[in-house]
């Protein structure tokens, strides 16, 4: 007989041998031995936590009530098993390219990083999971009370609270300790996957165990079970197809979406490879595990004493027959059961809980938001370790308050029912693009309302939340509102309908609703990612870090950091790894340095997704493209403002040399100047000089000749006189130094001065003047010297140049509003057009008449006499003649 | 058989003065103030020596004299620059473009008789 305490030992030690399975496999994981732990078999027995206490032990019970109905509880994994390649292997897949953490994860992040509807999927997963954590809870304080009663230590001995409180305890420490050991980038755990790998053995070899002691043990073979089962009542079960239909659709949508089947079948996934191992051994596995249910419940029924609980065949068939050490290892079996599926449970919910709660929360109130990694890092780890406790806290409370009665075997359908309602908005992320977020928010808590409400509020709360007044009549009477009877369905069993209602409801608000509304670009992209995931992910190869991808990475460094700088960097890595050579493991750390140097260069969000692309074949999710699109965004932000900047240095640089060009014609223009000027000068003093030797040095010259030569000595220095004056008085008006006399004056009087000064009398017979007299008598403010100054050149210099045999100049004056125009017109060939430009200008002198003896400043100094007097002269083209335009301002 | 200077200068003093000095030493002088009719007679009247003005109207000297140069009865022609401008860019100009001697204004009479004998017996 097995004393209590030494069971108490027994499960110590089972115990403490599990931490050491966990704690090895996490340190060969840690060296990169990933080998078997990565093993199809490793994957397909963590699977197996489907199997609960609940299956452990209430499959017999299941059985010796509802006979054959309990396999329907396998039936819907199986299929879903068998047809992996539609569902299990897109969910493995999706998870692996979108880094997905959680069941909540998934669905907040296809549906545009919702954070509202990670929000629900973790809070009804928190919901359906926290009374099924209880009754794992209450399953073994159970079997602890069996043996208790065996060993005669009695009931009342052991407080069962305080056994369900340090199971609860004990399972905390273990799933704090090697489920968030480190905050793995993937969130997997070697150490529990690989402790539960092995408690799926415990616990198959335990029902197996016990079932060949049942078949050879108390019955003799098969042939003999086979005649008691005939025998027994079990045999005469009906078979409900519509009951069968509906619990195999509920196990199938469980298996799906409960968060721990989803940790350990796609989060915890290492290998897509490994689901189609899965596909035939998982369903091999539950049929072992479901064999012998049915002979051990027939023989419980048999032996045990009426009043028996069936649930607990499994341990009190070898109790009552002696068999002490098959009793302990059933119990080790169902201990497994519960332990393995609150571990994990508690991962998943706690990873939940942390990321779409916690995290969120504290992101928000520290304001300043997560720019050290490290701080966010061990922030992340504390928000875990305390959701676990959280979760099992949970469990234990539900367990202690809900009495541990019998009410929570029907727990398991009730949960399964719930969790489900997460299905529709599942497989619509991955198989519908057009789900929004809307339609799946709604669909769920439709769902989620509907199910509390026909299911788990008439079961669980009991009369306080749901009257059995109500349950009979409906809320206030209202008939078709009834919880177990809505819309005046009757005859279900309670749990088929909650299924069919809620799912129903749920679905249909899902699709109404999404085709109501439009995704937004976020969600069209996720979508798209997610519905055609195997077109957007490359190859099916996990994420295992090798020389080659290393070889790559460093590639990509080169390109960005230069070659130097890139491998120093992979060098002291690869050192600190103490690994010879160039190339470093890719570990995490490694990784994340080498983002941070990267980043420095390209930016966080491309340097993540850079090294995302070569290390984990994860595609890059939109989050980081669209991160990318805003660095490149900026980046071209910056370009464009250096542009400009490039621009006005162009800008200035062209007016410079704009100046530059100026200046140098300003030199040019300043060189001819003084070569004008000595051409001028010298000219003159050329013919005064020869001449003047000619005098002096040559004696037989007669008096005319001698007067000749003296006359043409005598012209030459009026010339340069003149020149001289001229000079001086255009460098005078040019610097505006000139002393104006303005005063009242007569144009007439004007125009005759100007006309006597430059005609002599027979030049103005040879010179035909036409004036309009009348015009002429206009009183002006003006220097009147100076605009004769003016006037004199312009009739000199028709007097010179006008070509016609019968040469005229017509006078005219205008008067303007503000100005007086006088127009000094002549009958010759006038100025050709290239011309024009240039006659203003000094030394301008066109044609070659010495005889006008002047120097060709003449225009030159009319026009800065006019800009001095506030008027302008210009030529006036197109008047068969040379024409110009005097005009002066009268005001 | 007297000698034939050919005169391009378009100031009609200074022409009148070059003439007169080197009539009166038995030269026989043609003036020209045109560049272009200037250049056609030259290659006509084949003249031992030519005096040639830089600043002339239509066809600056420097053209001229390149022309000249350009010729095979002209190329050794012994060419006379006179300038007014004198800056040294133009003594430069007229070395390169191949004249035989360069004379600023104003220049004593002398100066250019004896030139014009120095460029004659070469």
């Amino acid at each position: 007989m097995i004393g209590f305490n030494a069971l108490i030992i027994v499960s110590v030690i089972y115990v403490i041998f599990l931490f050491a399975i966990a704690f090895f496999a996490d340190q060969q994981a840690a060296r990169g031995r990933l080998g078997w732990l990565q093993s199809p078999i490793v994957y397909t027995l963590s699977l197996s936590i489907y199997c609960t206490a609940w299956t452990f032990y209430g499959a017999v019970g299941y059985a010796a009530r509802s006979g054959l109905e309990f396999v329907t509880i396998y039936l819907g994994p199986t299929l879903i098993m068998i047809g992996w390649w539609g569902i299990v292997r897109k969910l493995v897949r999706i998870g692996r390219t979108q880094r997905i953490t959680s069941i909540a994860d998934l669905i907040s992040s296809r549906f545009g990083k919702s954070n509202l509807l990670g929000v629900l999927v973790t809070l009804l997963a928190v919901i359906g999971s926290t009374p099924y954590i209880a009754l794992q809870l209450q399953s073994v304080t159970l079997s602890y009370a069996v043996f208790a009663n065996e060993s005669g230590t009695g009931t009342e001995a052991i407080d069962l609270n305080s056994t369900a409180f340090w199971i609860a305890v004990g399972l905390i420490l273990f799933t704090v300790l090697f489920g968030t050991r480190n905050l793995d980038a993937n969130e997997r755990h070697h150490g529990v996957v690989t402790a539960i790998a092995f408690e799926a053995v415990v616990k198959l070899v335990a029902l197996l165990a016990v079932g060949v002691f049942v078949v050879w043990g108390v019955a003799n073979g098969p042939s003999d079970i086979l005649a008691r089962i005939d025998a027994s009542p079990i045999a005469e079960w009906d078979l409900r197809p519509g009951r069968w239909a509906g619990l195999i659709f509920l196990s199938a949508a469980a298996f799906l979406s409960l968060p721990r089947m989803f940790q350990v079948m796609v989060v915890e996934n290492a290998d897509e490879r490994a689901v189609a191992t899965a596909s035939w051994a998982f369903p091999l596995y539950l049929m072992l595990m479901s064999l012998f249910v049915v002979p051990i419940a027939v023989v419980g029924l048999e032996l045990m004493p009426k009043g028996a609980n069936p649930d607990l065949f499994v341990l009190t068939i070898p109790l009552s027959m002696g068999q002490d050490k098959l009793a302990l290892l059933s119990f080790l079996g169902g201990f497994s059961s519960a332990t393995s599926m609150v571990i994990v449970a508690a991962i998943a919910l706690s990873t939940m809980v942390s990321n779409h709660i916690v995290m969120p929360i504290w992101l928000a109130v520290t304001s300043k938001g997560a720019t050290v990694s490290g701080d966010v890092r061990q922030v992340v780890l504390i928000a875990r370790r305390c959701s676990i406790a959280a979760v099992l806290g949970l469990g234990y409370a539900y367990f202690h308050y809900s009495g541990g009665g019998s009410a929570l075997a029907a727990i398991g359908l009730i949960s399964f029912t719930g969790v489900s309602q997460v299905l529709p908005a599942l497989l619509g992320a991955i198989f519908w693009r057009r789900a929004t977020r809307h339609g799946a928010a709604l669909g769920l808590i439709v769902g989620f309302v509907v199910w509390c409400y026909t299911l788990f509020l008439p079961s669980i709360g009991g009369a306080t939340l749901i009257s059995p007044e109500m349950l009979e009549h409906g809320p206030f009477g209202i008939g078709w509102l009834r919880p177990q009877a809505l819309f005046g369905v009757v005859g279900l069993d309670p749990v088929i309908h909650a299924v069919v209602w809620s799912m129903l409801l749920n679905s249909l608000v899902f699709c109404t609703v999404s085709l109501m509304t439009f995704p937004n670009p976020l969600e069209r992209l996720q979508g798209m990612q997610f519905v055609n995931v195997f077109e957007h992910s490359a190859n099916a190869r996990g994420w295992s870090g090798n020389a080659a991808g290393a070889e790559d990475l460093l590639v990509m460094s080169q390109r960005i950091l230069g070659p130097n700088q890139a491998q120093r960097l992979f060098q002291t890595i690869a050192q600190k790894q103490g690994k010879a050579g160039l190339l470093p493991d890719p570990s995490v750390d490694f990784l994340e340095q080498l983002e941070r140097e990267l980043a420095g260069s390209v930016g966080a969000a491309t340097a993540h997704a850079m090294v995302a692309q070569i290390t984990g074949g994860a595609s890059v999710s939109v989050e980081d493209l669209m991160a990318v699109a805003d660095e490149t965004a900026q980046i071209m932000e910056y370009s464009s403002k250096l542009e400009e900047k490039t621009d006005e240095l162009e800008r200035t640089a062209r007016q410079l040399g704009e100046v530059n060009t100026k200046l140098t014609e300003l030199s040019v223009q300043k060189d001819a100047f003084l070569g004008q000027i000595s051409h001028e000068l010298r000219t003159p003093m050329t013919s005064i000089r020869a001449f003047s030797e000619i005098l002096r040095d040559v004696q037989d010259m007669t008096p005319d000749e001698q007067r000749h030569h003296a006359s043409i000595i005598h012209d030459e220095a009026l010339r340069l006189t003149r020149l001289l004056d001229d000079l001086l008085d255009l460098n005078v008006l040019e610097n505006g130094q000139v002393a104006l006399n303005i005063e009242q004056t007569n144009l007439y009087d004007v125009i005759e001065r100007s006309l006597a000064a430059a005609l002599s009398a027979v030049e103005s017979e040879t010179l035909s003047v036409v004036r309009s007299i009348d015009q002429e008598q206009i009183m002006i403010a003006t220097d009147g010297d100076r605009l004769a100054q003016v006037f004199i050149n312009l009739i000199n210099n028709a007097r010179k140049y006008c070509d016609h045999a019968e040469p005229k100049l017509e006078v005219q004056v205008c008067l303007r509003e503000n100005c007086v125009e006088i127009d000094f017109r002549d009958n010759g060939t006038g100025i050709s057009q290239a011309d024009q430009n240039l006659i203003f200008e000094k030394f301008s002198r066109l044609t070659d008449h010495h005889s006008a003896g002047g120097a060709g400043l003449g225009l030159a100094i009319c026009r800065e006499i006019m800009t001095n007097l506030k008027g302008s002269i210009d030529y006036l083209p197109g008047q068969n003649g040379a024409a110009f335009r005097v005009k002066l301002p009268l005001k | 058989m007297a000698k034939t200077v050919l005169l391009i200068e378009d100031e009609p003093n200074i022409r009148e003065a070059i003439r007169f000095i080197l009539s009166r030493e038995g030269w026989n002088v043609e003036t020209h103030s045109d560049g272009q009719t200037a250049f056609e007679r030259t290659k006509e009247v084949r003249p031992d020596v030519v005096i040639l003005d830089v600043m002339l109207p239509n066809r600056s000297g420097y053209e001229i004299l390149q022309d000249l140069r350009g010729f095979t009865e002209t190329e050794t022609l012994p060419i006379l620059m006179l300038t007014a401008r004198g800056q040294t860019k133009d003594r430069e100009l007229a070395e390169r473009f191949g004249a035989s001697r360069f004379m600023t204004k104003p220049f004593s009479n002398t100066e250019v008789l004896e030139s014009v004998r120095e460029l004659v017996g070469s």
